[in-house]
């Protein structure tokens, strides 16, 4: 048997993979338009950020012979043979037709200027880059979701970027009314100006694009213009050679992917299933799949498939699943943090229909699967968990709606092939290889099914970092040399490195810079500061509680102003001083210590702050010394090395000022003492901390604190936080209170102990990195040349102040 | 190796002593106005690479962590973390990007000498 399968797109490829896994032993050949075999369509915006042409495009399965560059321009039904726009003829027994679609250019005057665009194909991007380089302005028409990956595009290039949509909000087909609002606030906020209810009238310009002319008669002046306004399928050659299609386009297929000729299929986006087009890659897949089959003897049909989506656009998340109206809905709005949660439920507000996420789309990871079935917990708790709650997901679920894998078949997949990890599931089921959003949830049920998970640190260490830390404790290792000639392979790398010199340190191994040490660390524990993007480092003392005095914020300035530094105010209560070079630091630090600063640690996977608000002290609601507390806490931690950073805060009353519950630990003084909150998070997943106890004396409030802060760094994964080490804590909130609390581990008096080794054993690293002439030689520019500052290193004014003279990166 | 290999009009430049090195750590060295980032491995061998950071645009590269990938020694941009092989300057992470690499040798008396370019004198 001879397949002939006309366009080679993602539909295409997987149709040729499928058959030559089912051992297909006819002739196969595919005659694609495009100058490639078939590529990654859904990440071709990747390929202005630095992909290849080559990396995007798909291998070409064994004993497929493939035709490139090259359009079939007619087909012979009789004879069965199709020809191509070179004059060749190709004969088949089974025709296949992959042609996919075009994007919808509307029939406005001065569409066809040069600067105008689609956004489909590799050339469609090269020629937008290239167009780019004379543009200072660019428009998309269309606010959907291909017009939004189109304006980031434009914007990634350097244009001033608009988008002019028809609907009154954004992607009008995955969310409604309040989503758009909310998506519309991050779009602009990017700087993307959006233009909507608008639309084209006309595009302008004379040789060249000059603006697009609204309905309204408004110009916005652009010199690149992208159509991206919706997509059409390409049915030019079905229809010339007699088959049916749809009134508004499309190939008409029945559920096998028979055309109106038996011996014709039609599969992804020019096929019109059931009058429906699925402009989706994962349908598109499931077709390929199921005409393969069919071709092959099977019996498979395709009835339909899941529109939900899930995608980062413009860095937000925006997701839609199931229905898009429902009965009864509960939404969730948070419009300060730009998040909006909405789902549909059926009248009895017993099963789930549907629902629409943008800024978080944690519901639809853990909520996808239990569309049409009974709701897993009150609607209004699955909105503010968001991903956050453990669901059983059932059997029958589909997971990954890309590659149509239900969660049966994974469990089952796990268990046949003894899989331990994520691409072990990616390759024996397909699911997560395509567009990625199943990822967190294959990881859920990898978790949950109780396979042993990796977890080794890298590929240096089979060890966790918890598994390395007890090593190194009970052996008395205190070298990385040994550590990894005994535990480990090869000379280690950026992410063991650091991760062991932070487990020597909170074992109390003595300067960080001392012997070995110092060629683990990463450059800003290297250099004790932080890198900035042009090279230089940034300088920030210590200010415990965020209480200083006039003659030493005199001397922050006096610092920042003879050494020329940037300074701004941190979040977190201190002043950072930016623009050092290497070889400024140890004198900038000795003024510094000689005022009585020490180092702040901003660098460090160490404490950072205990911020504190002004207290019972000044405020006339305060009910205890928050500011006291803050500084002896931050006193009493300075300098911990952890498994990440640790921020802390004490408010003086329940007004909560110093934003406690958003740290590791967080202290609300009562009428009696303290409440002692912890697992606090801001930064990218934001999590309030737990009340862990309340009502504390001081004593053993801090007892309480030392032990979580010991308990946590010696069992904690590299670079986690508290709230996702006590998320992931087997017994959660309670196991830690018996551990901590009732000592039910009996490790307390370990943990105390190496808690007082620590205090007692602080000591600044500045101060004693300025005393040691040897630890001081490595702050240079250039070993042969200490006097010479860095030549690509160069400033420029912005509100009275240096900032760095952008560089240019790539390659020289 | 490298010294029986290169032609001797090959001009070097002493950068400094092996002392001056830590071993698996890197330092910058100018040459001629261009910044090389010296490295010494654990096993003592010394490679040349630019300085400069392709991802970042930043003279860098000196001051990020050593290690290995597999058998290839490398060092990782201490800037976004891009790992770079030590022996060919590629960029083990996306192999379409590399950085130049300079021969370089030690002298009998542990002196440290680069060579940019084959110039002839
Ligand atoms: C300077 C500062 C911003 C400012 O101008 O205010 C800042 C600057 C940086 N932050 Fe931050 N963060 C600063 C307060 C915060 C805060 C607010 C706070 O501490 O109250 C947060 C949210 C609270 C939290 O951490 O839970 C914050 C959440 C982050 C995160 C996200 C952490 C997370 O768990 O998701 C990162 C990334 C990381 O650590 O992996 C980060 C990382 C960084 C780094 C280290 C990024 C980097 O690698 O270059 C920045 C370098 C500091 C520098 O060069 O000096 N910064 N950062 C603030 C320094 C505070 C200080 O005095 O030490
Ligand atoms: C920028 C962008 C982002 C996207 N993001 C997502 C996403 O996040 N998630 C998602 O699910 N989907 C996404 N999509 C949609 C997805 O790419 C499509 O659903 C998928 O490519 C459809 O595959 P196809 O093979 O049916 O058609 P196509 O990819 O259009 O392939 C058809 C091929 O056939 C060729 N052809 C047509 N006619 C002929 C002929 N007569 N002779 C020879 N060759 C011919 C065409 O040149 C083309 O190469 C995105 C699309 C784009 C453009
Ligand atoms: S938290 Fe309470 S004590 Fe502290 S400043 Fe606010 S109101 Fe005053
Ligand atoms: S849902 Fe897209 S890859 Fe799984």
């Amino acid at each position: 048997m001879r397949v002939l399968v006309v366009g080679y797109g993602p539909a295409a490829h997987r149709f040729l993979e499928t058959l030559r896994e089912r051992g297909f032993g006819g002739t196969v050949t595919v005659v694609g338009e495009e100058p490639r075999p078939a590529y990654d369509r859904v990440a071709l915006t990747s390929y202005l950020s630095g992909k290849s042409a080559d990396d995007l495009t798909y291998p070409v399965p064994e004993g497929v012979t493939t035709l490139l560059g090259r359009r079939i321009v007619a087909i012979d039904r009789e004879s069965r043979t199709a020809t191509a726009d070179d004059g060749s003829v190709t004969p088949y027994d089974v025709l296949v037709l992959a042609t996919g679609s075009a994007p919808f250019v509307p029939p406005v005057p001065g569409r066809d200027l040069p600067g105008c665009f689609v956004y489909r194909t590799i050339e469609d991007l090269d020629a937008i880059r290239a167009a780019a380089a004379h543009a200072t302005s660019g428009v998309v028409v269309g606010g959907g979701l291909l017009g939004l990956e189109a304006a980031d595009a434009l914007r990634g290039l350097g244009l001033a970027t608009h988008v002019v949509e028809m609907s009154p909000w954004l992607m009008p087909r995955q969310v409604d009314e309040g989503g758009g609002a909310v998506l519309r606030g991050h779009v602009e906020s990017l700087g993307v100006r959006v233009h909507a209810p608008s639309g084209v009238a006309e595009i302008a310009g004379g040789d060249r694009v000059e603006g697009l002319v609204q309905p309204d008669g408004s110009v916005i002046a652009a010199q690149v213009v992208v159509f991206s306004a919706g997509i059409r399928p390409r049915d030019e050659l079905a229809r010339s050679a007699g088959l049916a299609v749809g009134e508004r386009g499309g190939i008409v297929v029945g559920e096998t992917l028979r055309t109106s000729d038996p011996a014709i299929y039609a599969i992804g986006e020019c096929a019109l299933v059931n009058g429906m087009i699925y402009g989706l890659a994962g349908p598109c897949q499931t077709m390929a799949e199921v005409a393969a089959d069919q071709i092959t003897g099977g019996r498979a049909t395709f009835t339909g498939a899941d529109m939900s989506a899930k995608l980062k656009l413009l860095g937000v998340e925006v997701a839609q699943f199931g229905a898009m109206g429902g009965a009864l809905d509960v939404t969730y709005m948070d419009p300060v943090a730009g998040v909006y949660k909405k789902l549909f439920v059926s009248d009895d507000a017993a099963t789930l229909l549907g629902g629409i996420c943008v800024g978080d789309a944690g519901p639809y990871t853990s909520l996808k699967p239990f569309v049409g079935k009974p709701l897993p917990a009150a609607p209004s708790d699955l909105l503010f968990t968001g991903g956050g709650v453990a669901l059983d997901i059932p059997d029958d679920a589909q997971v990954c709606s890309c590659n149509n894998v239900t969660k049966g078949a994974i469990g089952a997949a796990i268990a046949d092939h003894g899989l331990t990890d994520v691409p072990g599931i990616k390759a024996c089921t397909r699911a997560g290889t395509t567009c990625g959003s199943c990822v967190p949830l294959l990881k859920q049920i990898l978790v949950k099914s109780g396979v042993e998970v990796s977890k080794a640190l890298c590929e240096h260490f089979t060890q966790s970092r918890a598994e390395l830390y007890a090593i190194a404790q009970v052996r008395g290792i205190s070298t990385f040399s040994q550590l990894i000639a005994e535990h480990g392979t090869g000379r280690g790398c950026d992410i063991c490195k650091p991760a062991v010199a932070s487990i020597l340190a909170s074992l109390g191994n003595g300067h960080i810079l001392a012997g070995e040490q110092a060629a683990l660390q990463d450059t800003n524990d290297h250099f004790l500061a932080n890198l900035q993007k042009n090279g230089t480092y940034s300088v920030v003392p210590r200010i415990p509680g965020g209480e200083i005095t006039p003659e030493k914020l005199i001397v922050i300035g006096e610092v920042a102003r003879d050494f020329g530094l940037y300074t701004k105010i941190t979040g977190g209560q201190r002043i950072d001083l930016f623009g050092a070079r290497v070889e400024q630091l140890p004198q900038i630090w000795r003024r510094l210590v000689d005022a009585g600063f020490e180092s702040g640690h901003a660098y460090g996977k160490a404490l950072r702050t205990v911020k504190s608000c002004v207290g019972s002290t000044w405020c006339r609601y305060g009910v205890q010394d928050a500011v006291g507390l803050a500084i002896m806490l931050e006193l009493r931690y300075r300098g911990l090395r952890s498994p990440h950073k640790i921020k802390a805060a004490v408010s003086g009353c329940a007004r909560e000022c110093a934003e406690a519950r958003g740290k590791d630990f967080g202290v609300i003084a009562t009428e009696l003492g303290w409440n002692l909150y912890v697992g606090g998070n801001g930064g990218f997943k934001p999590r309030h901390a737990d009340l862990l106890a309340a009502d504390l004396d001081t004593d053993t409030l801090v007892r309480t604190i030392d032990r979580f802060l010991m308990f946590y760094i010696r069992t904690a994964d590299r670079l986690q936080r508290t709230s996702t080490w006590l998320e992931g804590l087997d017994g959660g909130l309670d196991h830690l209170r018996s551990v901590i609390m009732d000592d039910s581990l009996a490790v307390c008096a370990d943990l105390d102990a190496q808690m007082d080794r620590h205090v007692s054993g602080y000591f600044d690293e500045w101060r004693a990195t300025i005393d040691d002439p040897d630890k001081l030689r490595r702050f240079v520019s250039f070993v042969n040349a200490p006097g010479v500052p860095d030549p690509s290193i160069s400033f420029e004014i912005e509100r009275e102040q240096i900032k760095p003279v952008l560089l240019e990166a790539g390659p020289r | 190796m490298i010294d029986t290999l290169l032609p001797d009009a090959l001009y070097w430049t002493p950068v400094c002593h092996l002392a001056d090195l830590m071993p698996e750590r890197g330092a910058a060295v100018l040459v001629g106005g261009r910044q090389v980032a010296l490295f010494r491995t654990f096993s003592g061998d010394l490679y040349a690479l630019d300085n400069r950071d392709p991802y970042s645009g930043a003279y860098v590269l000196s001051r990020g962590i050593v290690g290995t990938r597999g058998a290839e020694p490398t060092v990782a941009s201490p800037m976004h973390k891009q790992v770079f092989s030590l022996v060919t300057g590629v960029c083990l992470d996306d192999e379409e990007v590399s950085v130049p690499i300079y021969p370089v040798r030690v002298a009998a008396d542990g002196t440290v000498l680069v060579t940019m370019e084959v110039s002839v004198v």
